[in-house]
């Protein structure tokens, strides 16, 4: 089991393929709640390599093909903004 | 700050600029924003001459297309290009989408017509080690070698016969890499025969049904365990072997960068086929939101000269929405429609079609 600890899913949080397993094991069916208690899907990349990664292990953990995996959210931003942009931006409006 | 146009083009690749040339001339203000601090997204990287017809570049090296629609598109009066400017988010309740320059100025864009074309993001996949220095992304492979002029290692091992696959397995031998093998997880070869013989008679063993297990090193990449796949895809016992290499290229496919189009609120839906959560869209690549146009692989992963035929429909569907048509435009249209459905005849153009049959709908413009 050691082993499976070395397989990384989420390089920008650095989840492994046993967190996420271990979520669905205890009742994890959506990537939602994956992100939310893994954290997954949730840094600089916003999930462009995890998620399509994290949505296989569901549907093999659920038996069911990937499109019927239910999609998360996607809110703005999609990128990372600085503060100090956005607060620059908002002094101009003023 | 503020900024009004016309139509914003959103991605500066192939798709993009054929959207912005087919609007030359219409009078109309568009705007494009790029990532990069370049125009022309992949079409950089491809060293490779194209397929086709004269219309499609056939002869013509990738670069070069980029260059020559770059060249057209800057001359244009009508046309505003923002680099290194990223579309971070649309914003419903206000009607903008929030631009990012530099990482640091933010723009509020307004327009009457948007068209999406973001392109794809590299796939990747698990095994253990798979975060170890030397392991890259065939698309990152390319940026560092074609576009920078920097060798990403000596002895590799490139995981994915696909098109991309087979073609940067080629620009490696070029680069004077050695490329010690392909593996294909698959039964069969998945790009084009005319790229896998080339390879072939390079020298560059293809190995179907086998993947890797296992990336070995301490500090970087030393070598892989490979293994094979049975019918089922599952590891056959006993079948692995180590194999040395200081790097690891990965070509597993791209994604379509497809969240803007969530947020528009256009109808999605995951088509394998298509490389994951596309838009429906119509023959005008208009989506469920009548303002919202893509092309490109954002609205499926294809290749270049299908991301520059849907681009030039978006961009004269679009004059012809804003009623500043040129006169051929019907013309125009069903002619890159008709270049498109030849590009997706036969076997080769079999899955494409299955997965644009899930996603075509009958919207009218």
């Amino acid at each position: 089991m050691k082993n499976k600890d070395e397989v990384i899913v989420c390089r920008c949080a650095d989840v492994k393929l046993s967190e996420i397993q271990e979520l669905i094991k205890d009742g994890c069916t959506t990537l939602d709640e994956i992100k939310r208690l893994s954290r997954a899907c949730m840094g600089q990349c916003q999930g462009k390599t995890c998620r399509n990664l994290i949505m296989q292990e569901l549907s093999k953990a659920q038996s069911v093909s990937i499109e019927e995996i239910k999609p998360s959210r996607f809110r703005p931003p999609v990128v990372t903004i600085s503060l100090g942009s956005l607060a620059e931006e908002d002094s101009h409006e003023k | 700050m503020r900024i009004d146009c016309d139509v914003l083009i959103i991605g500066g690749g192939p798709a993009g600029l054929c959207a912005a040339r087919s609007l030359l001339g219409t009078g109309l203000k568009v705007l494009i924003l790029e990532r990069d601090p370049f125009l022309g997204g992949q079409l950089l990287k491809q060293t490779h001459m194209f397929f086709g017809s004269k219309e499609q570049y056939a002869g013509t090296r990738g670069f070069e297309i980029g260059q020559i629609l770059t060249r057209e598109v800057q001359a244009s009066p009508n046309i505003t290009v923002m680099l290194e400017t990223v579309a971070s988010g649309y914003y419903p309740e206000e009607n903008f989408i929030l631009a990012l320059e530099k990482e640091k100025k933010l723009y509020q864009v307004y327009f009457k017509k948007v068209i999406v074309a973001t392109g794809a993001s590299e796939k990747s996949l698990l095994f253990e080690g798979n975060d170890l220095p030397g392991i890259y992304g065939a698309g990152a492979v390319q940026t560092l070698m074609n576009m920078y002029g920097v060798m990403p290692g000596k002895d590799i091992i490139m995981i994915g016969s696909g098109n991309i696959g087979l073609i940067v397995s080629y620009q490696l031998l070029q680069a004077g890499v050695k490329v010690k093998a392909i593996l294909e997880a698959a039964p069969t070869v998945g790009g084009y025969f005319v790229h896998a013989a080339k390879v072939s008679r390079m020298g560059i063993p293809i190995f179907t049904q086998t993947t890797v297990k296992r990336a070995l090193g301490r500090n970087a990449l030393e070598g892989v365990e490979i293994v094979s796949l049975d019918s089922k895809w599952q590891y056959v016992p006993g079948t692995e072997r180590k194999w040395p290499c200081d790097t690891l290229c990965l070509a597993v496919g791209l994604s379509p960068m497809s969240e803007l189009l969530w947020q528009f609120q256009c109808e999605m839906r995951y088509v394998s086929e298509l490389g994951g959560y596309v838009a429906k869209r119509n023959p005008f690549m208009q989506t469920t939101h009548p303002d919202v146009y893509i092309a490109g692989d954002v609205s499926g992963v294809e290749e270049a000269s299908s991301a520059m035929l849907e681009g030039t429909i978006a961009g004269f569907a679009v004059s012809k929405a804003l009623h500043k048509m040129l006169d051929s435009v019907d013309q125009v249209i069903q002619n890159s429609q008709t270049f498109l459905d030849e590009m997706h005849v036969g076997t080769i153009g079999e899955k494409i079609r299955n997965g644009l049959a899930k996603v075509e709908v009958d919207v009218c413009l």
